[in-house]
Parts: structure tokens; C-alpha cells; sequence
């Protein structure tokens, strides 16, 4: 096909003749691909992590039988059901200290492990003989060997009695877990002859009759979960980035778009010129689309390099959030696996095409002689205006129908995109009323045409400024969001912490130990017990909280609304306080009665309170701990907050931690719980902050390449003003005087935009993503501070081609009138 | 005679390594993997007495053993079918036996139903200790899962016969009776076969002469089935040669009665090592030399990305034996762990007959 | 291939008159543009031939339909009634892609504004026709360039050309392909009387040297003059 490449030939030397151009295709290109790619790279690995610690913690996406009525039964049944022909595989587990970290112990027989389920079987099958055979091995996550401080070989005991394998690191295992022979397990937990649960492979069989046609056992079957507890409980965190990796996408097509238009537009001479040496419409029309996803693809693979420095570099934020958050325990490097490069190819191709479309149709339907006689270009722009107007109001529309009648996080976002798009949408008509106005006001011929100039500059920068605009918006919009949570945060973290130092015994006895240490002191004022246990309710685990009668809490907790006598009614009736997403999941406020599952049956209570538990992914009630302990008997009381003279507490805490050997996990002081919550929150949204920062900087490259392009077409237009006695450099100051002013109106029509994201991050998203809503809160210096940022990224933006005017030779402004073409 | 079935050995040889028992070395070296660490197992040395029932179950003390058998089956309107079932064991290390899951045995289960159009087949794993698998002594029973091979009391220690069969895979199911009249046969020299000049050898003895009657299930559908089938039982702790690539073994059920074996191994340097025995309708079991039999392959079949000969020209000019095997299902592929081909075949000629053929390396 | 005539003969050094076959033969074109107010006709049934190595001329006032007469011709648009030939290939009955096939191969078209492709030197925007067609032919692209003058100027780029010496390239261009008939739609349109002069001589010496038709649409009864035949288009008919 010589003569494609012939036309490919003729459509490629356009860009070495317009370098500046395809740099800005490439920026679009590589920018949208990278922000793109970096947020799915971290998505994806958090999403790997779930799914291996799902196969490896209990097999839930594995269909398995456990005893309902014990936590192990005998391994007679695995025999029983193998020899009746069942695929199923035993494993044994249980919750072990090793070197006083609390670890999962996971006892797994790598023979029988069904290979569709779990990671660990292929781990273990690697080397069977080393893992079965004494001493064996215990396999560990590299990070966890770390925590627990021991080095690969090591054979720590558990619960100071049996002696683990030598320990093995293994870089595809979860951490947090150990993982031994079930052999070794029933020997170091011992439990000979036990197992916690069978796996159960894939079976043509009739699973459901299992248990009791075969085994006579009260074995019953458990079906696989289609998704994880982590992945359901990260899901609106992962969704919050998937957002702003689209946004930022977005960003970047706008300026695909905008350099697509302007090279087929400079193009269009040159097209037709092949049509009429004969180049079919068909293969003109292919080789541009083949022309265009070869840039797409070459930026595409340098988008998604980029994509993965931008996910290696927030990985560790991304993990510190999910551990703080949800407890998640993400691998500190990235591993990608291939389908991820081929979705940013994709997507980059994809998008590229999408940012072409316009151009491709008209270049599709480009009729082979140019019109006779072109619209002026006062009478196209106001059709221009006019259209992107009633798209503005429809996407307007579209924003408020989704409002009120949209009930998810998704429609919250679509709230969001229809917003912001209406809001750019809008963007060029508001500048073109606000030019055409002062021109109006303009006596003089030079700012007359100053006025009408920078009207028809719009549709050029159009794309560039509403970039800016989105940009600017969201920051506005994210910044304000997040200071609201911080300011609010910080009197929430003063009413939860209220005791000064706050202990978690290791076990029962030691508590007792404690507590009796603890009455013997005058130094401490009160001992606040607590104690915490998690149920069930409506399928979604909910954590209740047994809190003592005490003035301490009276006068800090962070009620948000509660019955008039809500603290008397709660130590004295069957009643709780239930946290603000408890209230909004399950529909329940002040006044409903709730049913919480016990161990001795069901026990109902009256809500007499809602308070705020920011952060927490879990619904959480708040009940009279005495009550608590008679509805859940088991419920360990290890833990207890005290109150101590400020003076004191350094003492108290030295002295504990000599007497009991507590660590700094198990024994802290209020500051440093506090610090520590606020390091994770600031972490939540350092994530969210760097993307947002990538998203300015990307608008601001938009702002460039197009003043840059715009730069070369409008010497026409500067050329006559030049001629009649203006000089370059006063041109040069009037077309930045231009730019700024353009910039200064679309960043001025950011702020309220942004307010009003804000507004729909706070209301909408945050509390269908998180369940909590925040108090909306306007933070001036923020705003001017965004402002003066906008603006110096304008001003950053014109200057390069302002200079380039201001130093322009006369010779080349001759030239327009020696060429006028 | 040297006549084992190394093919299988190594299929399961290859099972564990994948496993991790054997480990690359192993699969480069064959078997001989294992050689360098067989101190401390059994050996096979002339001489032994065998004792039944007490050889029909396991021995644990040295390193590799199996219950195999193949039977070529017809339904009443005379279309045919096969099936095997095979049993290894392997001990992880020497020693005695330890108790629970600490037992050094690890167990692999084949099993396959043939048709002419279909060859559905299944393979599982277990380890010793716990009663997921083994082979008790009395009653007989060889399991893994819930596939067995079990006595139908009362069982005669002479001809190891009556034997109830059966496995279950996905796709197919089988029950069979074997019934035999005359006695097990002694391979090699009573039972001591050696493999090769550097001493390597094995326990072994067969029972070719059961009949089998019982049903298949394949496709869905029950069929009731009877014909000859053949079992091995062979045991050892040492290697055999380092430089095989590949093994054809076929075991003739010849209409007049007579049993032949016959197997080539095929050598790194492109050389063949023949080995069989014929084994007269007298239970006379008679070692074949090497350059009295000849195998050529005649037709190939593409399956599994690998060009497998299926069809073949067999002869044996001593004993007036020139027949062309033709196999019941050209794709009898056994897709397992270390993939091979097992299938029946029926054979025309100077001879005619059925019987399994047996090839791996390919 | 949709044209028969001898590629030898077109490259001969005498033209010759034999009309044996036409370069262009025009029958009863008709040609009309609706608008939301009224239907204009602009052409009503042209005839036309051009023989071989034949130059000719057509004049007529602004709007009359020369440049439309010219688009049809060349294919670049498509006519209501009539037929219109090209050598033997009825450009009329043509799709798209044949169209463009013949322009490629059989047609030289020369424009007012020149129509160079500014992203290609002078040397590569001489040659990308006669490339596109697989008919590049180094030493006939040789002569042109000499003839024409442009051998000091092969480096450069359109916009660093003078309008004439644009021009010359666009001739260049359209010849390079050696076609059977060169279209030429106001070529002096933009240049001035002396250049005009000059660029029409060489037009009709290079039509001569290569053998091929010529139909030049022209304002100027001057240029005309220059050429073998002139006819007028007036009223939608050529007189």
C-alpha cells in the first residue's frame, strides 16, 4: 500500500513543520494516559491485594463447610467426604501472638487445595516436600516478616508454647498471615486431628446436600462470596479516585481535542489538495485515522510509563490510607499485570479517537471544494455560542434531574461531571457576554477592537479555559472539602478522646492485673472500662461500643442529636446511641427501635442518640457497657481509657509500661492516639491533594499550547495594527493584558463553581461514599490563594508566546501582507 | 525381562515434580532424580519369596510403587471400550512410617474411559497418614478418594481375583468386576526384573489373564460392558537410565489366548532399547531378546500440540507375530499433570486381538 | 484500467491533431444549485472536445460556470445530465474512487491559489502526484524542473516563494504525472501581467512538449488569445 504511505508522508510532514503542535497532542495524549493509568495502577493493586488476602484468610470466594456450632470439628469428615468423591480440603486457623504482634496462623493441606481458590496452594506446591516435611516451612509475606522483626529462617514460638517451621518469605502472600502445613498447625495450636473449615473445590456434584446426605456431620455449607469484605468496604475510596483519574482524563482529551481541531483546520487546504490529486476520500479518511492512532499508541506508552511513576509515587499514600482506614494491607510495591497496559493503550486510543470525532466526521463529509463563500466569522461564532449554550442548560438539567432523583454514590458523581461539564459548556457563552459588554462600554478605536479581538480569540482558548475553569473548580471544590474535614475533624477527635490514656490488655487475666494495679494509684482520677464486640445486621458488620456512666463522656461525646434525657435513658433502659452511618444506612434516627442479634437471643433497644464517627467504614453503636456484657458475655474487657491530672500521665505511663510490659500499641496517651489519627486522615487526602495538583498543572498546559498555537494564526490579525504605528512591544502587553483578563474572568467564575463541587462532595458524595455528612464551612484565604495560582499559571502560560510576539522580526509581519492567503 | 512400565513411572514421577517432590533435576533426568537419595529405602535384590495376600498391599519401605490395570471392554452389541485405573505411591523420605499428616507418602490417582469418539479422563492427589488414600492387606483395598480397588471376599490369594474396580472423574464413571482363572504371573526372573546392566530393578508381577464384566458410564449414559484386562503390581527404590526420552509399551490380549508385552524406549542418541515377554495361554512367561521384536510407527495424529504415532506396525518373527495396531481413539490423550497417550487398540494381521498401548515423551 | 489510449503517444515530441481519440470529450452537461430561494442553472447542455496536444481557452464572466464546468470535469463534482470523457473513461459513471483514480493518473489540475501542500518542500510537492500514482518518472520531473525554473528553489518551502514561482510548482506538479489532459482553473488568476504572460507561455509549451489537452479557464481575453481555441461560456452554453 505505497500509495497510504505516500498520504501518510504528506499528512506527517505537517507536524515537522508545526513541532509546537504535536507536542501539545503528545502533552494531551500522554498527560490523560498517565493520570489515567496511575490511578487504575493503584486500583488495580489494591484490588489484587484484597482478592489474595480473601483466598488466603478464609477462602470466601471458595464455597466451604464449617461446624456452626464449633469453631474446629474433626479431620474425619475430610476423609469421609474425599472418600465419598468431594474435592474439599481441610484447613485449620486461629489468631496467634508471635513475638506480642497478633497474627492469623493458616494451616492448609497443599495437596488436596483446590487450584482454582487459593494462591497458598500454588505457593506451597512449589516446594511440597520442603513445606510437608519436618521441620517444614512457614511462609510470610516479606512486609509482615519485617513487623514481627525476624529475619528468614528464624523459628519463633506462638502464644510462648509451640515452635513455628522456619520462616520463609514470600513476596505473593498477604501480609499479616503465616502460613503452615495443617499438619504443623493442629501440632503448634495444638489441636490434633482438627480443622477450622473444609474447602470445597469445584464439583459437578450437588453441592447443596451435601453435608447431610454424605458426611451425617452438622456440617454446613457456607456459598463463596462474589466480592470481599475489603473490596465492598474500599469501594467508595477506590470509586473516589477512579473519579478524578476520569477527571483528569477528561482534562487531558480537552487538550487532544483542541490540537486535533487546530491541525485539521490548518490541514484542510492541504486535504483537499490530495483530493484533487486523486486520493480517494476512503484512503484519506483511513490514513488519518491510521496517522492518528499511531500518536495515540506512541503516547499512550509513554502516558502509562508516566501512569506508572505517578502510581509508584502515591502508592505509599494509597497504602497508609487503606491501613488506616480499612485496615487493608497493600504490598509497598507495584506489580501491574498485563491487562493494565493494555486498557491504557485502549484507553488512550480510544480517547484519542473520541477527541478526533468532530474532526473525523467533518473530514469524513469535507465536501472537495472549499465554499464559495465562508460564514463571517461573527455570524459562525454565534451559532457556536448558541449551541454550546443549550448543551450548557441541558447538561444543567441533566445535573439537577440526577439531584433529586439519583440515590447512590455513582449518580453522586454523575451529579458532579454533568455540573462541571454545563459549568465549561457554559464557559464561552459568560465570556462573550462579559467581552461583548465592555466593548460596548469602548469609545476608542484601539480598545473597541481590543473588545471585539478577544471575542473572536474565544473559540481558539475556548478549550483551554475551560480547562482551567474544571480545574480550578475542583480545586476549589476538593481544598474546601478537605478543610472542612479537618477543621471539623479535630473538635470531633477532642469529644472521642476524652480519656488521657487509653490501655488494651493483652488477655483477660492481665486485665484483671491491671485494673487491680490501677485502684491502688491516686494518680489516676477514673478508670473508664470499655469494651467493643462486632455483629451482624442486615449483612453488613456493625461494631458496638460499651461505654461507662461517666461525666467524661457526657461532656465530650459528639452527639449530633439525642432525646432529652439521652444519657440517663442509655445507662438505664435498652438503649443506644447509634453513629451518624449507621443512622443513614439502616433509615433509623432518634425514636426507632433497633433488633441487635446476641448470642442469647435478640436483644431490641430504643435509639436515643445519633452521634458523628467520622472515618469509620462500619456502622458503630454505642451502648451501656454493663448491658453489653450481660447481651454478649463473651465480650473481652481489655480495655479501658483513664483520666490522670495532665501532669501525671507520663508517670502513670512509664510505670504501666515497666509493670506489665506493654507496648506502644497497647498503652497510649491521648496526644499521641490523636496524632495518629490525624496523620492517617491528612494521608486519606494527600492522594486526593496530588491529583488534584497534576490535574492544575495539566490545565495549565492546555492554557500554553494553545496560546502557543494560537500564537502563529494571529499575526494576521496583529499584523495591520502593527502597520499602522503600534509597536511590538505594546502589542505584546496588549495581548497579555487580553490573555489575563480572559484568565481572570473564567478563574472568578471558578470560585463559585468550586464552592458549589464542594458543596456537592460534602452533601452528596462524601455521605453516600463514607455515610458521614460534614458541616459545609468557606475558607476566603483558600480561595484567593487558588486565585492567585490560577493566575500566575495564566500569566506562566501567555508568557512564552508573548515574547515570541514581542521579539518577532519585522520582516515576518511584512510577510503577512506579501502572503495574505 | 525389563518390560515395567517406565512410561507411567514417569508420568508420576512427573505428577511429583510438579508437586515439588522431584523437582526440574528429576523431570531432566527421567527418574533418575531420584537415584542419588534412594540410601535409606529397601532393595530389590534376587531372590524374594512373594507372599500373598501380604504383596498385594503396600510397601512403604521402598521408594515407588503402583497398582495398575487396563481392560479392553465391549458392550452387548459389540462396541468397544477402555479403561484404566492406576494407583502410585511415592515416599517423600526413608525412615519409618510417621503417623498423621507427618507421613512421608504421597499418593496419585489416574483414571480414563475410552471410546472411539471420546477419552474422558481424571487424576487426583492425596497423602498418606490420614486415610485418604492406601492399600491395605485385609480385606484388599487400594484407594485414593473414592476410587478403589477392593477383594470381593472370598479373595484367592493365587489368582488375586475376584476384584471390584471403580472411579469417577467429571465427565465418566466406571464399576467393573475382574474375575480370573489362572494364576498371577511372575515377571522377569520370578518376579526380580531387572532394568538395566548397572543392576537398577524393580519387584514385579501381573495378572493378564482377568476378565472383566461390569458397567461404564460415559456421556451420560450407563453401558454394561465386558473383556479382557490386564493389572500390574510393581514396586522399587532405584532409577532407572538417565538418558531416555520416551517410551512405546503395548500388552497384546492375542484371540488364541497367548499374552505378549512388548515396549521400546526410546534413547537421547535416537537408538532404541526393545524389551517383552510372551506369555503363553500355559502362564509360561518368556523374555523376548531385544532384536527379536520390531516397532515401526505408521501413522501420526496431531493432538495436544504434540504429533503423537498411533498407528503401528508390530512384529515379533521368533514367534511368527507381524500385526498392525490401529487404536480404538486416535486422541486418548491423557491430559494430566505429565501429559501422555494411553488408549486401547485392536491389531490384524498374522495375529488378531486387543490391547493398551502406552507412550509418553512425545 | 479505465483508459486506453497509448501512454508512448502522450509523451511524443510532435502533437499531433488526430482526433482519433479525444483527450476530453464533454456531451450535454448539465449542472444546477438549489438554494432555499431559487435553482440556479449554470450549465445547460455543454458540448465540448479537446484533441490531442490541443490548447484551449474558455472565458466568460464571473458566475458563469467555467470553474464549475472546470469541477465537473475533473470529477470533483457531480453533474445533473450529461456525459463527460476522458479519453475512454466516462468520468460521469465513475464512483468516488475511480474518480480519484483518474485524477491521480490521467488528470494535471491547476488552481488559482496554487493548492501546494505548505508541510512539503518544492521537490517533494513536484513529485507527491506522479508518487500518489506510481508514475514518477525522475527524468521527465528533470526537464520540468528545468523548464520551469525551479532548480535553485527545490529546498524551499511554499511560503517562502514568490506567487509566480508557487505557480510553477503547481504546474510542475500537475504535469509531472505526464496526464492526458491539464486542467487549469484561472492559473495567473493571482500574478501579475508580466508573470501571467510568462507562466501561460510556459503552461502551453509543456502541453505541447508532453502531448496532452489543455483547458484553461481564464478572464482575460489577452490570455486567451495565447491559446489554440477559445470558446465562451455564457447563459449555461458555450458559444
Amino acid at each position: 500500500m505505497t500509495r497510504a504511505a505516500w498520504v501518510l508522508a504528506v499528512l506527517l510532514s505537517h507536524w515537522r513543520r508545526h513541532p509546537m503542535q504535536l507536542a501539545t497532542l503528545l502533552v494531551g495524549l500522554i498527560a490523560a494516559t498517565a493520570l489515567w493509568s496511575g490511578v487504575q495502577a493503584l486500583n488495580q493493586q489494591a484490588r489484587v491485594s484484597y482478592d489474595r488476602a480473601a483466598a488466603l484468610f478464609g477462602g470466601a470466594r471458595t464455597a466451604m463447610l464449617i461446624d456452626p456450632a464449633h469453631a474446629t470439628f474433626s479431620q474425619a469428615a475430610f476423609v469421609k467426604l474425599r472418600r465419598a468423591g468431594w474435592p474439599v480440603s481441610p484447613v485449620l486457623e486461629d489468631r496467634v501472638q508471635v513475638n506480642g504482634r497478633s497474627v492469623r496462623l493458616l494451616g492448609i493441606e497443599p495437596v488436596t487445595m483446590p487450584t482454582e481458590t487459593a494462591s497458598s496452594s500454588a505457593i506451597a506446591r512449589n516446594d511440597l516436600h520442603a513445606f510437608v516435611a519436618p521441620p517444614g516451612r512457614t511462609l510470610v509475606a516479606p512486609e509482615t516478616l519485617r513487623d514481627l522483626g525476624l529475619a528468614a529462617g528464624a523459628m519463633p514460638r506462638i502464644n510462648d508454647s509451640g515452635e513455628l517451621p522456619p520462616l520463609q518469605p514470600q513476596p505473593q502472600l498477604a501480609p499479616g498471615v503465616l502460613i503452615v502445613d495443617i499438619g504443623v498447625a493442629q501440632r503448634v495450636l495444638d489441636k490434633p486431628g482438627q480443622i477450622s473449615r473444609l474447602l470445597v473445590g469445584k464439583t459437578t456434584h450437588n453441592a447443596r446436600d451435601l453435608p447431610d446426605k454424605v458426611a451425617g456431620t452438622t456440617l454446613q455449607r457456607v456459598a463463596p462470596d462474589s466480592e470481599t469484605d475489603l473490596a465492598r468496604l474500599t469501594d467508595s475510596f477506590h470509586l473516589n479516585l477512579t473519579a478524578f483519574g476520569l477527571l483528569s482524563f477528561l482534562v487531558g482529551l480537552f487538550i487532544v481535542n483542541s490540537a486535533i481541531g487546530l491541525a485539521f483546520e490548518q490541514r484542510l487546504p492541504t486535504l483537499r489538495t490530495l483530493r484533487a490529486c486523486g486520493v480517494s476520500a476512503r484512503l484519506l479518511n483511513v490514513v488519518v485515522v491510521i496517522e492518528l492512532v499511531s500518536i495515540a499508541l506512541f503516547g499512550g506508552l509513554v502516558g502509562l510509563m508516566g501512569g506508572y511513576v505517578i502510581a509508584a509515587a502515591l502508592l505509599p499514600d494509597v497504602a497508609a490510607s487503606l491501613r488506616g482506614l480499612y485496615g487493608a494491607q497493600l504490598p509497598g510495591t507495584l506489580s501491574l499485570q498485563p491487562q493494565w497496559w493494555l486498557a491504557g493503550i485502549a484507553m488512550s486510543v480510544l480517547g484519542a479517537l473520541a477527541a478526533a470525532a468532530a474532526s473525523l466526521m467533518r473530514m469524513a463529509r469535507l465536501p472537495l471544494l472549499a465554499a464559495a463563500q465562508p460564514h463571517a466569522w461573527q455570524q459562525a461564532q454565534r451559532r457556536w455560542l448558541w449551541r454550546q449554550g443549550v448543551l450548557a442548560l441541558a447538561m444543567l438539567i441533566a445535573a439537577i434531574g440526577i439531584l433529586v432523583f439519583g440515590d447512590s454514590l455513582l449518580a453522586g458523581f454523575a451529579v458532579l461531571a454533568a455540573l462541571l461539564l454545563s459549568a465549561a459548556l457554559a464557559l464561552p457563552v459568560l465570556l462573550d457576554s462579559v467581552l461583548r459588554l465592555g466593548g460596548k462600554g469602548a469609545r476608542n478605536a484601539l480598545p473597541a477592537w481590543f473588545w471585539a479581538d478577544s471575542r473572536q480569540q474565544l473559540p481558539g482558548l475556548s478549550l483551554a479555559l475551560m480547562a482551567l475553569l474544571l480545574a480550578l473548580a475542583v480545586n476549589v471544590g476538593v481544598g474546601t472539602m478537605v478543610q472542612s474535614f479537618s477543621a471539623t475533624f479535630v473538635r470531633w477527635l477532642d469529644g472521642r478522646l476524652s480519656a488521657d490514656v487509653y490501655i488494651s490488655a493483652a488477655n483477660e487475666t492481665q486485665a484483671a492485673e491491671i485494673r487491680r494495679w490501677l485502684a491502688a494509684r491516686s494518680d489516676v482520677t477514673a478508670v473508664l472500662p470499655g469494651a467493643r464486640t462486632e455483629v451482624q445486621i442486615e449483612g453488613a458488620p456493625v461494631e458496638i461500643m460499651g461505654l461507662a456512666d461517666h461525666a467524661t463522656y457526657r461532656a465530650n461525646w459528639p452527639l449530633l442529636r439525642s432525646v432529652a434525657d439521652g444519657w440517663d435513658r442509655l445507662h438505664a433502659d435498652d438503649a443506644a446511641f447509634i453513629s451518624e452511618q449507621l443512622s443513614r444506612r439502616l433509615h433509623l434516627d432518634v425514636g426507632s427501635r433497633l433488633r441487635i442479634p446476641a448470642p442469647a437471643g435478640d436483644w431490641s433497644v430504643d435509639v436515643v442518640g445519633v452521634y458523628a464517627d467520622y472515618g469509620n467504614p462500619k456502622g458503630q453503636l454505642a451502648v451501656n457497657i454493663d448491658a453489653l456484657s450481660r447481651h454478649f458475655p463473651d465480650t473481652p474487657q481489655t480495655r479501658f481509657g483513664l483520666r490522670v491530672a495532665p501532669e501525671h500521665i507520663a508517670g502513670v505511663i512509664a510505670a504501666m509500661r515497666v509493670a506489665f510490659h506493654l507496648d506502644a500499641r497497647q498503652l497510649a496517651d491521648q496526644a499521641t492516639v490523636k496524632a495518629e489519627s490525624k496523620r492517617i486522615f491528612n494521608r486519606t487526602f494527600a492522594v486526593t491533594a496530588a491529583l488534584n495538583t497534576f490535574t492544575l498543572g495539566v490545565a495549565g498546559i492546555a492554557l500554553l499550547t494553545s496560546l502557543l498555537t494560537l500564537s502563529g494564526s494571529r499575526l494576521p490579525q496583529l499584523a495591520p495594527l502593527w502597520a499602522i504605528g503600534i509597536t511590538r512591544e505594546r502589542l505584546a502587553a496588549i495581548e497579555l493584558l487580553k490573555t489575563m483578563a480572559v484568565a481572570l474572568v473564567t478563574a472568578l467564575l471558578a470560585l463559585p463553581l468550586g464552592l458549589l463541587v464542594a458543596w456537592c462532595l460534602i452533601a452528596v458524595v462524601n455521605v453516600k461514599a463514607f455515610g458521614w455528612r460534614l458541616p459545609f464551612q468557606v475558607f476566603p484565604m483558600q480561595l484567593l490563594e487558588l486565585l492567585g495560582v490560577a493566575m500566575v499559571a495564566a500569566l506562566l502560560a501567555t508568557l512564552l508566546p508573548i515574547l515570541k510576539l514581542a521579539r518577532m522580526q519585522p520582516a515576518t509581519l511584512i510577510k503577512i501582507f506579501a502572503n495574505e492567503r | 525381562m525389563s518390560a515395567d512400565r517406565k512410561i507411567s513411572r514417569r508420568g508420576f514421577a512427573a505428577g511429583l515434580a510438579w508437586l515439588g517432590l522431584g523437582g526440574a533435576r528429576a523431570w531432566a533426568q527421567g527418574f533418575a532424580g531420584l537415584g542419588g537419595e534412594a540410601a535409606g529405602f529397601a532393595r530389590v535384590v534376587p531372590g524374594k519369596r512373594f507372599v500373598f495376600p501380604d504383596d498385594f498391599g503396600a510397601h512403604p519401605e521402598f521408594r515407588i510403587e503402583w497398582w495398575y490395570v487396563t481392560a479392553n471392554l465391549r458392550d452387548a452389541s459389540g462396541v468397544a471400550y477402555g479403561a484404566q485405573w492406576t494407583l502410585f505411591r511415592q515416599a517423600m523420605a526413608p525412615g519409618p512410617q510417621r503417623e498423621g499428616w507427618a507421613n512421608q507418602q504421597v499418593w496419585m490417582g489416574h483414571a480414563a474411559v475410552t471410546s472411539a469418539t471420546t477419552h474422558q479422563f481424571a487424576e487426583t492427589f492425596a497423602r498418606g497418614g490420614v486415610g485418604q488414600a492406601g492399600a491395605d492387606v485385609a480385606p484388599f483395598e487400594a484407594w485414593i478418594d473414592a476410587w478403589r480397588m477392593s477383594a470381593v471376599p472370598p479373595l484367592s490369594n493365587g489368582t488375586f481375583a475376584p476384584l471390584q474396580l471403580t472411579a469417577t472423574g467429571t465427565d465418566f464413571e466406571y464399576t467393573l468386576r475382574l474375575n480370573a482363572e489362572r494364576p498371577l504371573v511372575l515377571q522377569g526372573d520370578h518376579g526380580y526384573s531387572r532394568k538395566s546392566e548397572r543392576g537398577q530393578a524393580s519387584y514385579y508381577y501381573s495378572q493378564p489373564y482377568f476378565t472383566a464384566t461390569g458397567s461404564i458410564k460415559i456421556g451420560g449414559q450407563s453401558i454394561a460392558v465386558s473383556g479382557p484386562a490386564w493389572l500390574d503390581r510393581e514396586w522399587s527404590s532405584q532409577p532407572l537410565a538417565a538418558d531416555q526420552t520416551g517410551w512405546d509399551w503395548f500388552s497384546l490380549h492375542l484371540d488364541g489366548g497367548d499374552k505378549v508385552m512388548l515396549f521400546r524406549l526410546r534413547q537421547k542418541d535416537g537408538g532404541h532399547y526393545f524389551a517383552g515377554n510372551w506369555i503363553g495361554r500355559d502362564g509360561q512367561s518368556i523374555p523376548l531378546p531385544s532384536d527379536a521384536i520390531a516397532m515401526t510407527p505408521t501413522a501420526f495424529t496431531d493432538v495436544a500440540q504434540r504429533r503423537v504415532p498411533t498407528r503401528w506396525h508390530v512384529a515379533v518373527p521368533s514367534r511368527g507375530l507381524a500385526v498392525d495396531c490401529t487404536p480404538l481413539n486416535a486422541r486418548s490423550w491423557m491430559g494430566t499433570s505429565f501429559p501422555y497417550w494411553e488408549g486401547p487398540i485392536a491389531f490384524h494381521g498374522s495375529h488378531e486381538g486387543v490391547g493398551y498401548l502406552e507412550m509418553t515423551g512425545y | 484500467m479505465i483508459w486506453h489510449c497509448n501512454t508512448a503517444m502522450l509523451v511524443a515530441s510532435e502533437p499531433t491533431r488526430s482526433n482519433a481519440c479525444p483527450m476530453l470529450k464533454v456531451v450535454n452537461l448539465s449542472k444546477s444549485y438549489r438554494s432555499a430561494q431559487e435553482t440556479v442553472h449554470v450549465l445547460r447542455g455543454v458540448d465540448l472536445t479537446v484533441a490531442r496536444g490541443e490548447s484551449v481557452a474558455l472565458t466568460g464572466e464571473s458566475g458563469s460556470g467555467k470553474s464549475t464546468l472546470l469541477h465537473l470535469i475533473a470529477g470533483l463534482d457531480e453533474a445533473d445530465g450529461g456525459e463527460v470523457w476522458v479519453e475512454e473513461a466516462r468520468v460521469t459513471g465513475l464512483a468516488d474512487a475511480g474518480r480519484a483514480a483518474l485524477r491521480r493518473t490521467r488528470l494535471g489540475l491547476i488552481f488559482q491559489q496554487f493548492n501546494l501542500v505548505p508541510s512539503l518542500s518544492v521537490a517533494d510537492n513536484l513529485a507527491f502526484q506522479s508518487r500518489l500514482a506510481g508514475q514518477h518518472d525522475a527524468a521527465w520531473l528533470r526537464e520540468l524542473i528545468t523548464r520551469l525554473g525551479l532548480d535553485a528553489l527545490l529546498k524551499r518551502y511554499p511560503e517562502q516563494l514568490s506567487g509566480g514561482q508557487q505557480q510553477r510548482v503547481a504546474i510542475g506538479r500537475a504535469l509531472a504525472v505526464k496526464p492526458a489532459l491539464l486542467l487549469a482553473d484561472e492559473p495567473t488568476g493571482n500574478l501579475d501581467e508580466a508573470t501571467a504572460d510568462e507562466v501561460v507561455h510556459l503552461i502551453r509549451d509543456l502541453v505541447a512538449r508532453s502531448g496532452c489537452g489543455l483547458l484553461m479557464v481564464t478572464h482575460s481575453a489577452r490570455l486567451a488569445a495565447m491559446l489554440d481555441r477559445r470558446l465562451h461560456l455564457r447563459g449555461g452554453l458555450l458559444t
